[in-house]
């Protein structure tokens, strides 16, 4: 029984001179207890805009429609008053590059037991308690609860962004590229205890990045995203070793291995626009195995295995003379 | 005419900027009477001849308010001038070259900014004896601190960026950065910052006139109320004689802070704070009988 | 000769004191950011540092071009001396080496087009006479970097191109002088994935085509072992291992190259690695432990590493690769390198 469901995501942004980016276009999701889920793509391709729609924290200036389900009840339907309850208390989020995620002025301890006063979930002594627990159980000395977020490391500060982000108990916990800005060998610490502690609390794990290897490593399945839409999903290893979108391959192809010898590749020209209706497939101007009907029709979601799906007329029209 | 949409205050200011600064330039075939000749009695009331009335000396007071305006924007513009370029190099060098040299310059500055302003101006107007370039002068000395401040904030954070870095590896030399990369860096701040310092020199200069440290000559709208209230206009109920060019002093402060405050906002990323705005993100339906959107 | 020889390099930054401390008479602290390296780079050779935050590498990046000023030791480039020269001495020496810096958003300014921040460096000094000329060389580089059509790229701001493109340019405009040296900090680490290889095949190219030197600053190991020759592993201020690319990542023999290496996320979901994670983190350059300094995380540290610093010192059977451990030979003897398939 799925956590967290979603159904045709879409996010607009009003633009300044007018006329909306579609930033996200009909994104799909589903995560049960103890999944590891990778949402893939570079940076324009929507991802970290439809984890924020999820959390509820888009600005003024978004639109969004689809549904999100949550135990099977739509939380969208409201907006910001439906969405809040959940909130941190369901599902909660570690930003990337916690430096920015804390307030320099107050104590990392008073801003973990923040949420939890707020939602309900724990009170003064009990809170604090808590605090030195979950300082604890991300690896930081319970001590650093009086200390500044200056005063800590990279990697001590995102720990702390993870006990924030536990605090209430969430169900289901976004990742914001957790990793990206930190040394390997702090990442690989980071990441090892996200993923303990995912497992320990039966946590759903949703792990927005670009860095594909740690998505390999750490997530059982992920979303390829490209210009806002989805072009593949399926098992990490599916994704490797049978890829059915171009774009999922080339994406991989374009990842150095530390000891392979294969080429590294890079793809010409850039993501498309996304102020203006697009026409076709959005990865077909850069696509090396494009055809004629990608420029002129946009492929649809459908699966090519069990539990895979990708957006490639490839898959459903083989050119002459190949395969 | 994006301006005018967007910013509609600064619009407003910069055309009444903009008018009064026609109305010095062109005064004399703007002025209904000559200023200097008696055309009715000592504090006339003001018909439809002389729409504002008539001073202590029977002298038209629209014809002195155009002609005021000269002298108070020539000495407010002049004022700020030498301010601009005073606190404009001083922040530059300060804010550049950093280390000793900034520490020296500001150490001058703040002595500068504690000194209180008008009681220094009365002092050395009252020493120097009352000329309309001695006036200029004390305003621009003491009003560079500010612009000197402001800029230098600014030229030190582009200093630190990547940028300059690299034109200095590649072998620039400092007097290339600073024009080519600082300046124009800086050139909006610095553009908000004279038209702010121009609303104070003129105030500055009323200030001065109205305690009788200007020249008696030169008519501004400074002696203006200085006469009048030497004259004792207000027992005799004579206000026409007092507001006009209190209110004329009013509107070219009000125009250059409205004009001043909008170019700042855009310029300075800062000030920004779209993201404490109350209203939430919009939700679309995705079926028809769902909730309303909000 | 070498196109650069270091020799004992070494930058320091001093500690601010409080006042307190300072009446007090406490010794001024120093952060060792660089702490004594040596190294040789060859024209037409790409050598990548490489290390985790705070091991050094861009103040010796910054060292090198005398951004920041060494504290001792020796930087010779093509056979002359440099480290002592003034700022002013140094400034027809610019035209030899160039650096790319890391961010293609900041380091371009926004006010210049793409053809006035190539020809910048002409005009400081003096190259290519007319307007005419210049105009020439900025299309003829724009090409180069594969920025086409270079009419088009010219007139553009950075604003409106993308950040792999900003790169090009960046590249373009350090190129004008025809460097000998290019230094380039973390060039591709701020580009998407796929732009990278475009960018770091660029950069291949044109070492090869004009035997310039290319010193490559990075923490991404996989970059290193694909693009460059050589890798030097970098551990708070020291040069702790060195060799061909292909030979260090395979063939590792200092604890914490093959910690590094084995903490590396393959991109096969099916390789699984056994990391060694090291507890805590690379302790402060101001507190420098005795003795080796990478004991207090190496699993493998005796008492005799405590004690003695060691040095770099050559590989027996491996022509080209140096290691600084105590017990290198040692552990290479018990020690297979990893990644099992599951």
């Amino acid at each position: 029984m799925s956590i967290l469901e979603v159904r045709g995501l879409n996010v607009w942004f009003d633009l300044p001179e007018g006329g909306q980016l579609h930033a996200v276009q009909g994104v799909d999701l589903s995560v049960e207890r103890g999944d590891r889920l990778g949402l893939v793509g570079e940076s324009g391709c929507g991802k970290t805009t439809a984890m924020l729609a999820l959390m509820g924290l888009l600005p003024p200036n978004a639109t969004v429609s689809g549904e999100i389900l949550l135990d099977g009840v739509d939380i969208l339907a409201d907006g910001e008053r439906s969405i809040r309850p959940h909130r941190w208390v369901d599902m909660a989020i570690v930003f990337q590059s916690a430096m920015n995620a804390f307030n320099p002025v107050q104590t990392i301890g008073r801003q973990i037991r923040e949420p939890m006063e707020l939602h309900g979930s724990a009170r003064g002594a009990g809170a604090r308690r808590r605090t030195r627990d979950l300082l604890e159980m991300v690896g930081i000395p319970a001590s650093a609860a009086g200390r500044y977020p200056h005063e800590l490391s990279g990697g001590m500060r995102q720990r702390a962004a993870l006990a924030m982000a536990l605090a209430c108990e969430p169900r289901v916990l976004f990742a914001d590229e957790p990793t990206t800005a930190l040394d390997v060998m702090v990442q690989a610490q980071i990441l090892q205890r996200l993923v303990e502690l995912a497992d320990e609390f039966g946590l759903a794990l949703v792990m927005v990045t670009h860095d594909l290897p740690v998505v390999a490593q750490v997530c059982d399945r992920a979303t390829v995203m490209y210009a806002g839409r989805m072009a593949e999903h399926g098992t990490v290893d599916a994704l490797f070793h049978e890829p059915r979108h171009p774009y999922t391959r080339l994406l991989f192809a374009s990842t150095p291995d530390l000891y392979g010898d294969d080429e590294v590749l890079s793809i010409p020209g850039s993501p498309p626009r996304l102020d203006q209706p697009l026409v076709g497939c959005p990865f077909a101007p850069r696509c090396p195995e494009a055809i004629e009907l990608c420029a002129e029709q946009q492929p649809a979601w459908l699966p090519v295995g069990e539990g895979h799906l990708a957006a490639c007329h490839l898959n459903t029209h083989v050119p002459e003379g190949a395969r | 005419m994006r301006l005018v949409r967007e910013r509609p205050a600064a619009a407003a200011g910069a055309v009444l900027l903009a008018l009064f600064v026609l109305m010095a330039l062109f005064a004399q075939w703007l002025m209904p009477y000559d200023p200097h000749q008696q055309v009715g009695p000592v504090f006339g009331t003001p018909s439809t001849a002389h729409p504002l009335g008539l001073d202590d000396g029977g002298y038209d007071m629209l014809s002195l308010i155009i002609q005021g305006g000269r002298i108070s924007m020539i000495v407010g513009f002049a004022a700020t001038l030498v301010a601009t370029v005073l606190g404009g190099g001083i922040g530059i060098v300060s804010g550049y070259f950093g280390g000793a040299t900034d520490t020296v310059l500001m150490r001058i500055t703040d002595y500068f900014l504690v000194i209180p302003d008008i009681p220094l101006m009365i002092i050395i107007a009252a020493v120097w004896g009352p000329s309309l370039w001695h006036i200029v002068l004390v305003i621009g000395l003491l009003l560079w601190t500010g612009t000197a401040r402001v800029i230098r904030a600014q030229v030190k954070s582009v200093r630190e960026q990547v940028y300059v870095k690299r034109a200095r590896s590649v072998g620039a030399s400092h007097t290339r950065i600073i024009l080519r990369h600082v300046l124009p860096q800086v050139a909006p701040l610095l553009v908000a910052n004279t038209v702010l310092t121009i609303a104070v020199a003129i105030f500055d200069e009323t200030a001065l006139a109205f305690l009788g440290l200007s020249d008696p000559t030169a008519i501004s709208w400074g002696t203006m109320i200085e006469h009048a209230f030497a004259r004792t206009a207000v027992s005799a109920g004579a206000w026409w004689a007092v507001v006009p060019p209190g209110v004329a002093v009013s509107l070219v402060i009000m125009a250059c802070y409205l004009l001043g405050q909008a170019i700042e906002d855009a310029t300075n990323p800062r000030l920004r704070v779209s993201h404490l705005a109350r209203r939430a993100f919009r939700i679309l339906p995705s079926r028809p009988a769902a909730s309303e959107a909000r | 000769m070498s196109l650069l020889e270091v020799r004992d390099l070494a930058t320091r930054y001093p500690v601010r004191r409080g006042l307190a401390d300072a009446l007090r008479g406490h010794p001024r602290r120093f952060a060792r950011a660089v702490d004594g390296i040596s190294f040789d780079l060859e024209a037409g050779q790409m050598l990548a540092l490489v290390g985790e935050s705070g091991c050094g590498k861009t103040t010796t990046a910054q060292s090198l071009l005398r951004m920041v000023e060494p504290t001792s030791g020796s930087i010779r480039l093509e056979g002359r001396d440099i480290t002592h020269l003034s700022q002013r001495q140094l400034r027809p020496l610019r035209r030899t080496m160039q650096m790319v810096y890391q961010d293609p958003y900041e380091s371009l300014d926004p006010r210049f087009r793409a053809r006035q921040t190539v020809e910048e460096p002409m005009l400081v000094h003096g190259l290519g006479g007319s307007r005419a000329q210049r105009r020439g060389m900025v299309t003829e580089l724009l090409e180069r970097v594969g920025l086409t059509p270079p009419e088009l790229y010219a007139e553009r701001y950075p604003h409106q191109m993308s950040g792999g493109q900003r790169q090009r340019l960046a590249i373009a405009a350090s190129l004008v002088l025809s460097p000998r040296l290019l230094v380039t900090d973390e060039p591709v680490s701020m580009l998407d994935v796929s732009v990278r290889a475009g960018v770091l095949d660029l950069l291949d190219g044109l070492r090869r085509e004009s035997t310039m030197g290319v010193l490559m600053i990075t923490h991404d190991l996989s970059t290193a072992a694909h693009f460059a020759d050589d890798i030097a592993v970098m551990y708070l201020g020291r040069i702790v291992e060195r060799g061909p690319a292909r030979e260090v990542v395979r063939n590792p023999r200092h604890p914490y190259t093959k910690a590094l290496l084995s903490v590396v996320p393959p991109r096969d979901p099916r390789l699984r690695t056994r990391p060694r994670i090291l507890q805590g983190e690379a302790p402060d350059p101001v507190n420098v432990p005795p003795g080796c300094r990478f004991a207090p995380r190496c699993p493998f540290a005796t008492d005799a590493c405590r004690a003695e610093d060691p040095v770099l010192d050559g590989v027996r059977g491996r022509p080209g690769h140096q290691v600084a451990c105590l017990r290198a030979e040692e552990l290479a003897a018990t020690e297979h390198p990893e990644v099992l398939t599951t």
